[in-house]
């Protein structure tokens, strides 16, 4: 089936339909990872998103059950050179474009994506338009032009899961850490578990009050889609998070929400970073890292106060990680949960876990001289709330849905 | 970290003569250490002992020994030159093990010398297969099973365990010479045997087979603060159970989920770290096995390889010369990325097209050899092609390899083919098996099926099936249509999407390649250049390094300036190699110099010329009409210059001047008369020159009439080809029928050549430059071996050792009256055979030639520079080129052939090229030069023992002489019957040992035990050459040198006289060179 594709500035290309049939609209950006295509379909950040693939086969490995970073794929249409019709690998169940058709996505191929990454490069990325029942110039062109941009858009409350749920570890000490889902990737709950802490996955809008009564020993803010000065709520309750100095990381989305609740600005990169090959250095040790980023927006550290910066990205020097001072808290712009990519930077959730172990260890101590003091123990209502645990949300999510007990 | 400033001298070994396994790949790293060293200021003291190379041209290092690559030549020079710093994972295995060597001698020690990059212990703990096998387990990784055994009874016992079955590896070999799968026991104790004798430490790795897994390829880099990059992963086509080298191979890896690629990138982490590769890049190979993904590690090469040569050109990330700057301290984020400039190298390139690597084979040289592939290397070249997809990079590929395919084309009737002949070929790995691939699908196989038999991956199968698929639709298309409009554009562009050339579409349609490239035209329908820019397009690249596509949008960036575009020579083959890569090379260096835009059109990923530093502009694509033509309308270029790069681009001469291309140099007319026999013999007679008594023949009668006008001897050879394809010496009129047939194959459609054999009769090889009025003689080369020995597997002295003035003389004025004759512009080669003081010319070749490098480097006057400005018109005389150069000094070039790669072939030399590179010997007398030229030849001539000889009676009594003087140096002789006889009657101790076909197996026994050092052996002409093929193919497998010719022997009784009296000096060439200038 024939389909189009229209960019804002009247740029189209033809090619063929190999996903769902229909018509699609999103901010039309490239990703440079040669594998991994079916974690970037399923990680929520790309909501409101178009994405390209730059490498031209794209489908080779089919799709598995396992390789899936959110309960479905956000992703707005997708772009590829070549689709691959036939797929080999062991763990493969069903082809790419059975998939995107099941998941209602649109998808072309046949394009010269090449062409395409050249001209998002040397104009920014913008709004495109996919069809494959309108081939009318005029029509698209209109279509193109009222889709919705994702500047000053919120659409992590698109993309957020509505219900608490846990991701528990194996280990039975783990302590516990709040995740506030912003489009939460799986691989960030997979990571924190990897290092013994246990995740309680709270929709973006959780008040904080509510975080709190679920006496987190760590707060992970979670990469998503999108603007992160629209997320406003989120910021609101992470600048009081911040104030409890319970220990914070925050990854992507998270990192930004972070900077702007301390008071900095954001802005918008001319075509993001979306790849898993980008060097990030780190400032402290002086070692490069390899990372996968996906991100169009970023922290200005000139308007930040009391952050020391941790991260840079070493091909345009983005910013891209910061500790901030005389608080438990750091973030970084980078997915160091990887999936897809490398895992040159899983040393993070070791260090937020340091923290976290920390955190507790000093809760504990102060309780214990509370209660030396005669005061009494503070009611640890997640260990009751634990029993009450229900089934799993899931199976891909691999995590366990919490119930919450009010 | 900045650059280390402890340390101001660096040695670097080179990789010595081209060999199966280790080709010009370690020219180009080579050549790209020593400019990024020099570049930071470092003195670079360099051994290599391969003339041909770029890494050896005075210029490139500040001190070059052109020396053999042994540790004693490595002491001695580092003795004189007392570097501080050895850097030895840029000469491939040879220099990797001769740096292990010095360094077991103390000799890196007492000089003080330290080792960068990799040290002694990584090194070991890489190569060393034990070790290696205890390092991955340590780190969890995991294996085949294996285990390392010394003897054949351990072999044995160790087999229990492991169960067949297996494959053996000896250690510390080369592209895993003697070793091999074993199905059976018998297969098994063999292999063992040969392994052990192989390995230079008698001892041979037994591993669990795992044939037909996976298998990939990670390159990667480390720097000394503990960076760690991979720069590109590559998926064999063929799995396991193929040497890589042998197989065709795809980067980057097509069918690994993320999840599986980071498992194998963390291990490559791990094993670098542990093996403890400080600095510079690594090879290391993983096998998946298909089912469930079981993951082990094959092996980790510790230095720069055929793979990361490869690497480099797949991804614009110049492996070699950040490896040389990581040694000497930097970091990789302190490196700039030279194609995008403002991003470092501290990255993973993200490509955005597919890559396909195809080996060249030579089988047709070695006939009594089949093209069976195994775990032994085989290959002696390879094609890189870049598409946006797999489809049209294979097809790019297949037609740019230049073995008669214009892509995944059809050389047999597949319905004639039968069932069994297609399973046994796809079931046995074999050099056309991607052929029979197709002859399967055609047949009604199915991917499946395909699978079963061959294990390729039903992802690669399925692409297969899509390109034929699409051939049989455009052929119901075709017949469909009108003649004049066979195909609609939509159907045009897919077929070109999917890699055909014209010449296959020509075909579909009965039309021919010049109709369809216009029909294609009218349709607007072009090739398209893409960047090969590391970053998929993220950044802007300032690199003009270009691929062909069919899409929507071009990125050449077409120049005003003056442009000439150099044509290379494809892949490496036997009789066309490095020494034409070589010269394409200086010719871009030398127009650069003269201010033109240079642009290189070339296929080998091995090469220096397809590095995107060596010319202006780089085209990386396949030497055909078709894409040079396509490159031709883009760049529009002032001249095209086909002298350069052998018989690929000459080939092409004809139909590109007819397209309206400015070739430059000496005209196509000229050229076509120097091939032309008929028109060349007029020309001789016309200036009264000898030429053997010849003509030529375009049928097997014709031949046979010609050749007893002639008289036998007679030469028999095609016309248009290198390398003396197909060329035989007949003797007699009964076998004359199966080699014309023969040279009918390989000539396609042109006259066979015959010509009456001088016997006896010395040849010498003339390089000259002309710049169409005045002729300066580059360098006159007498050959070691008589004539019939093609002159590419001869030995050569530099200046001629035995030819009176007279003769020499003569030779010049031939060689002026043949040049001016021929207007040549440019170079010129010309053979000469000399027969009782008469000079005979055997042939003109208006290009340049394979001894082009060595007369540079013997005489220092850079020939193909030269000749290069010489075609855009200067003179030789505004060049400043007036006189013939005289050298005090004698080089002496040996010819390096790949007869222990071919087991059951015979050795002998004929007019057949069989060799496949070559080394360089310099002393100021001819024995020194000479003994230099066998060590390094690895023909190590010895000092003292037992030399075996047996020769044809026509040369007893020669060997006489020879023998006296082995007798009088004190060696035993033990000779054949005959042989010995004379040498007794003349007074010369002699042992008797009965023939093989007497029945013995003695001498093999006595060789087999090592103790012949030396074999002579001289067989008579076409008959008597069997029965002592036995010995000297033994003899060769083994290691010990053989020689064949009585030339030779006398050469070599020179050389060890020389050696006896004094052990060598070893002096760099720039130091020769002085005293020239």
């Amino acid at each position: 089936m024939k389909s189009i594709l229209i960019l804002e500035d009247g740029k189209k290309f033809l090619g063929e339909s190999f996903g769902a049939s229909g018509e699609t609209s999103g901010e039309v950006v490239f990703n440079t990872s040669h594998t991994g295509y079916q974690e970037i379909l399923t990680d929520p950040s790309y909501k409101g998103q178009i994405v390209t693939m730059t490498y031209p086969h794209i489908g080779n490995y089919g799709v598995n059950l396992e390789d899936i970073e959110s309960r479905k794929p956000f992703i707005e249409g997708f772009i590829v050179k070549e689709y691959s019709k036939i797929y080999s690998n062991w763990r493969a169940k069903k082809s790419l474009g059975d998939y995107l058709k099941e998941n209602k996505i649109v998808g072309i191929e046949g394009i010269d994506t090449r062409a395409l990454v050249k001209h998002i490069r040397e104009k920014g990325s913008m709004k495109g338009f996919i069809s494959t029942v309108d081939f009318n110039e005029k029509s698209l062109l209109k279509k193109v032009k009222s889709a919705d941009s994702i500047v000053g858009k919120d659409l992590v409350k698109e993309v957020t899961n509505h219900k608490i749920y846990k991701f528990q570890t194996q280990n039975k000490s783990g302590k516990n850490v709040v995740v506030m889902d912003f489009g939460v990737k799986t691989n960030i709950l997979r990571s924190l578990s990897s290092v013994g802490l246990n995740s309680i996955v709270v929709p973006a809008n959780t008040s904080f009050e509510k975080i709190i009564g679920l006496k987190p020993s760590g707060i992970m803010l979670s990469n998503g889609p999108g603007d992160p000065e629209a997320v406003t709520y989120a910021i609101e309750t992470v600048k009081k998070l911040i104030s409890t100095h319970i220990p914070i990381f925050g990854i992507c989305l998270g990192h930004q929400i972070l900077g702007l609740a301390m008071g900095g600005k954001t802005y918008k990169l001319k075509f993001g970073h979306h790849g898993s090959n980008q060097p990030i250095k780190n400032l402290k040790t002086e070692r490069v890292q390899i990372a996968a980023e996906n991100h169009n927006f970023a922290v200005n550290l000139k308007t930040l106060k009391n952050a020391v910066p941790t991260h840079k990205n070493l091909n345009d020097g983005t910013l891209e990680g910061i500790r901030y001072q005389r608080v438990p808290v750091f973030s970084v712009q980078f997915h160091p949960e990887a999936s897809p990519g490398p895992h040159d930077s899983r040393y993070l959730f070791i260090e937020f876990l340091d923290m976290v172990l920390k955190f507790h260890n000093s809760t504990i101590a102060k309780s214990k001289s509370m209660l030396r003091n005669g005061n009494p123990m503070p009611t640890l209502k997640l260990r009751q709330a634990g029993a009450k645990r229900s089934r799993f949300l899931s199976g891909r999510e691999g995590g366990k849905k919490y119930a919450k007990k009010n | 970290m900045p650059k280390r400033t402890d340390i101001k001298k660096i040695l670097i070994i080179g990789s010595g003569p081209i060999i199966i396994s280790q080709a010009c790949e370690f020219d180009y790293s080579g050549t790209q250490a020593c400019k990024a060293l020099r570049e930071e200021g470092y003195k670079v003291i360099l051994i290599n002992s391969n003339p041909a190379t770029i890494m050896t041209d005075p210029e490139t290092a500040d001190r070059t020994y052109i020396e053999p690559i042994t540790p004693e030549a490595v002491e001695k020079i580092i003795e004189k030159e007392r570097p501080d710093a050895l850097l030895p994972t840029l000469g491939g295995q040879t220099g990797l093990n001769t740096a292990m060597k010095v360094v077991e001698n103390g000799v890196l020690d007492k000089y003080g010398v330290i080792m960068i990059g990799a040290n002694y212990n990584a090194i070991k703990k890489a190569e060393d297969r034990d070790y290696f096998k205890k390092s991955m387990l340590k780190i969890g990784l995991d294996l085949p099973k294996s285990a390392l055994v010394k003897s054949l009874k351990q072999a044995r016992e160790k087999l229990k365990t492991i169960g067949l079955p297996v494959i053996i590896r000896p250690s510390f070999t080369l592209g895993g010479t003697g070793g091999g799968i074993a199905q059976s026991i018998e297969e098994f104790e063999q292999i063992i045997a040969l392994g052990l004798r192989n390995s230079m430490v008698h001892e041979v790795l037994i591993e669990q087979s795992i044939v037909g897994w996976k298998e990939y390829e990670l390159e990667v880099m480390r720097d000394k603060k503990d960076n760690v990059v991979i720069v590109c992963s590559i998926e064999n086509f063929d799995p396991m159970g193929i040497h890589t080298g042998d197989s065709i191979t795809v980067a980057p890896a097509q069918t690994l989920t993320d999840k599986e690629y980071q498992k194998m990138r963390d291990a490559s982490l791990a094993i670098i770290r542990e093996i403890g590769v400080e600095t510079g890049g690594s090879n290391i190979q993983f096998a998946l096995n298909p089912e469930d993904g079981r993951m082990v590690v094959i092996e980790m090469n510790p230095r720069v390889s055929r793979s990361s040569a490869l690497a480099s050109k797949a991804t614009g990330f110049p492996i070699a010369k950040i490896a040389a700057k990581l040694a000497v301290g930097y970091t990789l984020d302190e490196i700039k990325n030279d194609i995008t400039k403002l991003t470092p190298a501290s990255f993973e390139p993200a490509i955005d097209y597919c890559v396909v690597k195809i080996p060249r084979f030579t089988f047709e040289k070695f006939p009594e050899a089949t093209d069976i592939l195994g775990i032994s290397m085989k290959s002696v070249g390879e094609i890189m092609a870049i598409g946006r997809t797999f489809k049209e990079a294979l097809q790019k590929g297949l037609r740019g390899l230049e073995i008669g395919h214009t892509g995944l084309d059809n050389k047999l009737d597949y319905s004639k083919i039968s069932d069994d002949k297609i399973k046994h070929r796809l079931k046995e790995p074999n050099a056309s098996r991607i052929f029979y691939i197709k002859y399967a699908f055609q047949k009604g196989y199915s991917v499946k099926e395909i699978f079963e038999l061959t294990k390729i991956d039903p992802w690669f199968l399925s692409q297969i099936k899509e390109i034929i698929d699409l051939e049989n639709d455009l052929i119901k298309l075709s017949k469909k249509n009108s003649k004049k409009f066979p195909l609609n554009k939509e159907m045009l562009l897919k077929a070109k999407q999917y890699g055909f050339s014209d010449r296959q579409l020509a075909e579909y349609t009965g039309s021919d390649e010049v109709s369809i490239r216009a029909l294609r035209k009218r349709n607007g329908i072009e090739a398209t250049f893409k960047l090969v820019d590391t970053c998929a397009a993220e950044f802007e690249a300032y690199t003009p390094y270009y691929y062909s596509t069919y899409e929507s949008e071009d990125e050449t960036r077409v120049s005003k300036k003056k442009k000439i575009m150099i044509l290379g020579g494809g892949p490496n083959r036997i009789g066309q190699g490095i020494e034409f890569d070589y010269c394409c090379c200086h010719a871009a260096f030398a127009l650069k110099e003269l201010g033109y835009e240079t642009i290189m059109v070339n296929s080998n990923p091995e090469t220096v010329s397809t590095d995107y530093d060596t010319s202006d502009k780089l085209y990386f694509e396949p030497l055909t009409f078709e894409d040079v033509m396509n490159i031709v309308d883009k760049e529009k270029p002032d001249g095209v210059i086909v002298q350069f790069g052998g018989q690929t681009p000459l080939n092409l001469a004809k139909q590109l001047e007819d397209a309206g291309v400015p070739i430059i140099g000496t005209s196509v007319k000229s050229i076509d008369i120097a091939e032309n026999r008929d028109k060349f013999s007029k020309l001789v007679k016309k200036l009264n020159i000898h030429q053997p008594m010849n003509g030529s023949a375009n049928t097997v009668e014709e031949a046979r009439i010609i050749a007893k006008q002639i008289g036998y001897p007679v030469l028999i050879r095609p016309s248009y080809v290198l390398g003396g394809r197909a060329m035989k010496i007949v003797y007699e009129e009964n076998t004359l029928n199966e080699f014309v047939e023969e040279a009918k194959i390989v000539s396609m459609e042109q006259p066979i050549l015959i010509d009456k054999f001088l016997e006896d009769a010395v040849e010498v090889d003339v390089d000259a430059i002309s710049d169409g009025k005045v002729t300066i003689i580059g360098g006159i080369m007498e050959h070691i071996e008589e004539a019939g020995v093609h002159s590419g597997d001869s030995a050569c002295v530099l200046p001629p050792h035995t030819l009176e003035d007279k003769i020499i003389e003569d030779i010049k004025q031939c060689t002026y009256s043949l040049s001016r004759e021929l207007k040549v512009k440019g170079l010129v080669n010309i053979q000469f055979a000399i027969k009782n003081d008469i000079v005979y010319v055997l042939e003109v070749n208006p290009r340049a030639s394979r001894t082009v490098p060595f007369v540079s480097k013997a005489t220092g006057r850079p020939l193909a520079k030269i000749a290069a400005k010489v075609m855009v018109g200067k003179t030789l005389k505004e060049l400043g080129i007036t006189k013939e150069i005289e050298v005090k000094h004698v080089s002496v070039k040996e010819s390096v052939l790949p007869f222990s790669r071919f087991s059951g072939v015979d050795i002998i030399l004929g007019p057949e090229m069989k060799s496949t590179g070559e080394v360089m010997g310099i002393d100021s007398t001819f024995g020194i030069a000479f003994y230099k030229s066998q060590i390094a030849a690895g023909q190590i001539l010895p000092k003292s023992g037992t030399v075996f000889i047996s020769v044809r009676n026509y040369d007893k009594r020669d060997i006489v002489f020879i023998a006296k003087k082995l007798s009088d140096m004190k060696f035993d002789i033990i000779a054949t019957r005959g042989t010995a006889k004379v040498l007794i009657a003349n007074n010369i101790e002699a042992k008797i040992v009965s023939k093989i076909s007497d029945g013995s197996s003695d001498i093999l026994d006595k060789i087999k035990k090592g103790e012949i050092k030396l074999v002579i052996n001289v067989p008579s002409g076409s008959k008597g050459q069997y029965d002592m093929m036995p010995i000297r193919s033994f003899a060769v497998m083994q290691g010990i040198p053989c020689i064949t010719t009585i030339q030779g022997a006398q050469a070599a009784v020179t050389g060890m006289e020389a050696s006896l009296k004094s052990d060598f000096k070893v002096k760099p060439i720039q130091d020769y060179l002085k005293k020239i200038a």
